[in-house]
């Protein structure tokens, strides 16, 4: 029995990667991420024309094989440490020169290669012909033209991996010359390396040589982790062979390389492999159609249509799953209650583990319409153009052009989801900006806010509703990007990602591709996030219910219902108000004891300099497992039974009439509301997508703070100005 | 011929690339897309708040911030038409 053949997928972003990978594994696809980093690795089962099966791995889009970015180390590691037994490197044809400094590296590095000359048919549309053969004779390497989109060439392209897999596969690492100075040191240094047996069962000498003319972070570590001493002898030449090319060239040995490597492709294009049979800056419809869409009037106009667009679409058409959904679990709910008997086993199952699935469950037709339309504008080549006219805005902050995409999602219009929201930076590729993104989004006027926001501008700023929710539409931006411009400052410095980037030409997204994508991502948040949810969602139970009443005061609600029971009442009806009055009190009285409770009660020395008592203490712990509850909770704690968001005229009037109750405080509590932690299924999504808990730790810490000081800001200001 | 930083190009010119004076990250960035000595290009245009900068290279199109720009140099091309 032979162990399963390897094929590893590399090539640019861009180039067709993921559409070859689909269109080879189909439905039999696995996501996960590589050990420790948060880049998606995708492996999936190919069957080859002899009935066996293959293992298919689509390595990241990158350019190079440098250490500068976490998926360039994660592509580069996969290929030397695990040996796949052949990379198809998928290259487009359309834009074959750029296309080929990653294959130039990739057979410099040595491994086993095949190049699948990918879009041969827009090339051809372009005037661009491409000789595969000449191609495959210069470079010594095989070349089989393929359309992914179509399924063309597939066959072909299998069937002569196939064969160079069976092979006993010796690398052969190609050797570019990079000019007499750097080749003489090149030489010199694969010497050293040699003499050291320095990594040699990883790498090739003249590759490790190189990487230290590079400066590569990674192998420098490596080098020096093997053998100090090769280690400091290889960067002592390194560093000389840089001081010497500043001096003479005025040019630094890494400039050198990438310019001798684009010399070689050039030679090798100019050998009769390319021909143009038109002008390459001829417009086609590509460059027609971002004549209009990046324009510098009409382009913003038609972004902003087009985001809107996709937010009325993920909140609009998500809402009747949504409500399946809902449904679906109150049945459960009801269910359980008529059929289990009283007591603390029925909580758990109703209150915290129906709630919770449901909890779970809840985000998904939101994800899914999310990432559905996120796909459909990734895949089509629109997001690189709103990051292209977003970015100086952004950029300013520390963020990036497609930071945009997040925030609208979580509530940048109001109403948003910051669930999805953070789900929506995986569109960045740079990490600093992306986890400034990521810790920023919660900021927003997500739909769960605006029940809190709206009950209290309307009771508290009647007549200027509007005019508020906008105020405070407009002030979670600027606290968003605030703040993400102090996290860009101090935990997150660094200089911002380079921004020179493609913008790749329009297509039109396959259903087959944007479905595999949706499908996949939200897969992942219910196996990643949904379990951890769930526990949470019943810890949260838990607080809110124990220790409960002592026997004491149980008992004494008991003989309350008791003598009320033994009343005369007019009606059933008056009866029935009157058992419910004491159930109400009940379950404030065992809020309050509760663990919550007692929290709530013990912050109230603190919070009082915003003007929060004990009630709404409570009610903001309760916030944290989503914001709506804020509600239901001071509903609970003002002795009001179940308050729904949507039916919330009994603790509008409670709390007019509350002289407690004023337009400063509902203020400084509306804007603690907005910026205080975010609901715990937010943060488990942030460490999820950050790779670490300490981040959802930072988000609920820092912002808890951050809220608190606005609230008391503007408590205190608008007391001391006698505004209350 | 006139040498002149890419910023300060124009929509529509044309020009060879002289020179790119950055190392690291930023000079990988921009070698990597093929924006090396002797590579024709020429500008596309420009972002609505005018930066970054949008450009036509070997029949594709990148962009690139006007910070990361300075660090280019291109021979212009006078128009031949």
């Amino acid at each position: 029995m032979k162990t399963p053949l390897t094929f590893a997928l590399a090539g640019n972003p861009n180039a067709g990667k993921t559409t070859l990978f689909n269109a080879l594994t189909g439905a039999r696809q696995h996501v996960g991420n590589y050990p420790g980093v948060t880049v998606e690795r995708k492996s999936g089962i190919h069957t080859l024309p002899d009935g066996t099966n293959c293992n298919i791995v689509d390595l990241p889009g990158t350019y190079s094989l440098t250490a500068y970015s976490i998926e360039e180390v994660v592509a580069r590691d996969f290929l030397v440490q695990e040996r796949p037994d052949v990379v198809i490197n998928i290259v487009d044809a359309s834009n074959l020169e750029r296309n080929l400094y990653l294959t130039i590296q990739l057979m410099e590095l040595g491994v086993p290669l095949i190049i699948a000359l990918n879009m041969m048919d827009v090339a051809h549309d372009r005037g661009i012909e491409i000789d595969p053969e000449r191609l495959s004779a210069l470079l010594g390497v095989p070349v089989v033209p393929i359309v992914a989109r179509g399924g063309r060439g597939i066959s072909n392209l299998m069937a002569e991996a196939h064969r160079l897999g069976q092979d006993t596969a010796v690398w052969r690492p190609l050797r570019v010359s990079y000019g007499e100075d750097l080749d003489s040191m090149l030489l010199q240094m694969e010497k050293v390396i040699e003499e050291h047996d320095l990594l040699t069962d990883t790498y090739s000498p003249r590759w490790l040589a190189m990487k230290y003319l590079e400066n590569d972070s990674q192998i420098r570590e490596k080098g020096a982790r093997t053998s100090r001493q090769a280690a400091t002898l290889l960067e002592g030449m390194a560093a000389e062979a840089t001081r010497h090319h500043q001096v003479t060239l005025g040019t630094l040995p890494e400039a050198l390389i990438a310019d001798q490597r684009y010399g070689f492709i050039k030679s090798v294009l100019r050998q009769g492999v390319l021909s143009l049979r038109h002008d390459p800056d001829r417009l086609y419809t590509t460059d027609r159609i971002d004549q209009v869409l990046t324009n510098r009037l009409l382009g913003p106009v038609i972004m902003l249509a087009i985001l809107f667009g996709l937010y009325t679409f993920t909140f609009t058409y998500s809402e009747l799953p949504v409500a399946w959904l809902e449904g679906f679990f109150g049945w459960m709910g009801d269910l359980a209650e008529a059929a289990l008997p009283d007591g603390p086993l029925k909580s758990l199952i109703i209150s915290g583990i129906i709630d919770g699935v449901g909890g779970v469950l809840g985000f998904v037709p939101l994800i899914m319409f999310m990432f559905f339309g996120i796909a459909v504008l990734e895949d089509s080549g629109y997001l690189a153009r709103v990051a292209f006219m977003m970015d100086r805005v952004f950029h300013t902050f520390g963020l990036h052009g497609s930071s945009v995409m997040a925030y609208i999602v979580s509530g940048g219009i109001a109403g948003g989801c910051a669930v999805p929201g953070v789900m929506a930076t995986r569109t960045l590729k740079s990490r600093r900006e992306r986890l400034a993104t990521l810790l920023t989004v919660s900021f927003m006027n997500c739909g769960a806010k605006l029940p809190v926001l709206a009950l209290l501008t309307a009771v508290f700023f009647a007549g200027r509703q509007a005019m508020v929710m906008f105020l405070l539409t407009l002030l979670a931006w600027a606290v968003a990007m605030v703040v993400a411009k102090i996290y860009r400052l101090t935990v997150l410095k660094g200089p911002s990602t380079p921004f020179v980037m493609e913008l790749p030409p329009y297509r039109f997204p396959t259903l087959r591709g944007l479905l595999i994508h949706t499908w996949e991502r939200t897969w992942h948040y219910i196996k990643k996030a949904g379990t951890v949810i769930l526990a949470i969602s019943v810890i949260l139970w838990a607080m809110m219910t124990y220790p409960g009443l002592p026997d004491q005061e149980e008992a004494e609600f008991a003989a309350q219902r008791e003598s009320a029971r033994s009343e005369y009442f007019a009606s059933e009806d008056e009866l029935a108000q009157r058992l419910g009055a004491i159930d109400r009190r009940e379950a404030e009285r065992s809020l309050e004891l509760s663990l919550a409770g007692r929290i709530g009660r013990s912050l109230e020395g603190i919070s009082r300099l915003a003007g929060f008592d004990w009630r709404t203490n409570i009610a903001l712990v309760g916030g944290f497992a989503a914001k709506e509850v804020v509600i239901s909770t001071l509903g609970t704690a003002y002795s009001l039974g179940e308050v729904g968001p949507e039916a919330s005229e009994s603790l509008a009037t409670t709390l007019a009439n509350d002289p407690a109750w004023n337009p400063v405080k509902a203020l400084a509590m509306m804007v603690f509301v907005m910026f205080y932690a975010p609901c715990f299924v937010t943060v488990v999504c942030i460490a999820r997508e950050a790779g670490s808990w300490k981040w959802g730790a930072l988000a609920m810490g820092f912002n808890t703070v951050f809220a608190f000081a606005m609230a008391v800001l503007i408590y205190q200001v608008g007391m001391f100005l006698g505004l209350g | 011929m006139a040498r002149v930083v890419l910023r300060r190009m124009a929509k529509n010119q044309r020009g060879v690339i002289a020179v790119v004076k950055v190392g690291g990250e930023l000079g990988q960035r921009i070698r990597e897309m093929g924006l090396v000595p002797g590579t024709r290009i020429t500008v596309q245009g420009r972002a609505p708040l005018n930066d970054p900068v949008a450009l036509r290279v070997m029949g594709g199109t990148l962009t690139l911030r006007n910070n990361e720009a300075d660090y280019i140099e291109v021979e212009i091309q006078e128009e031949q038409r």
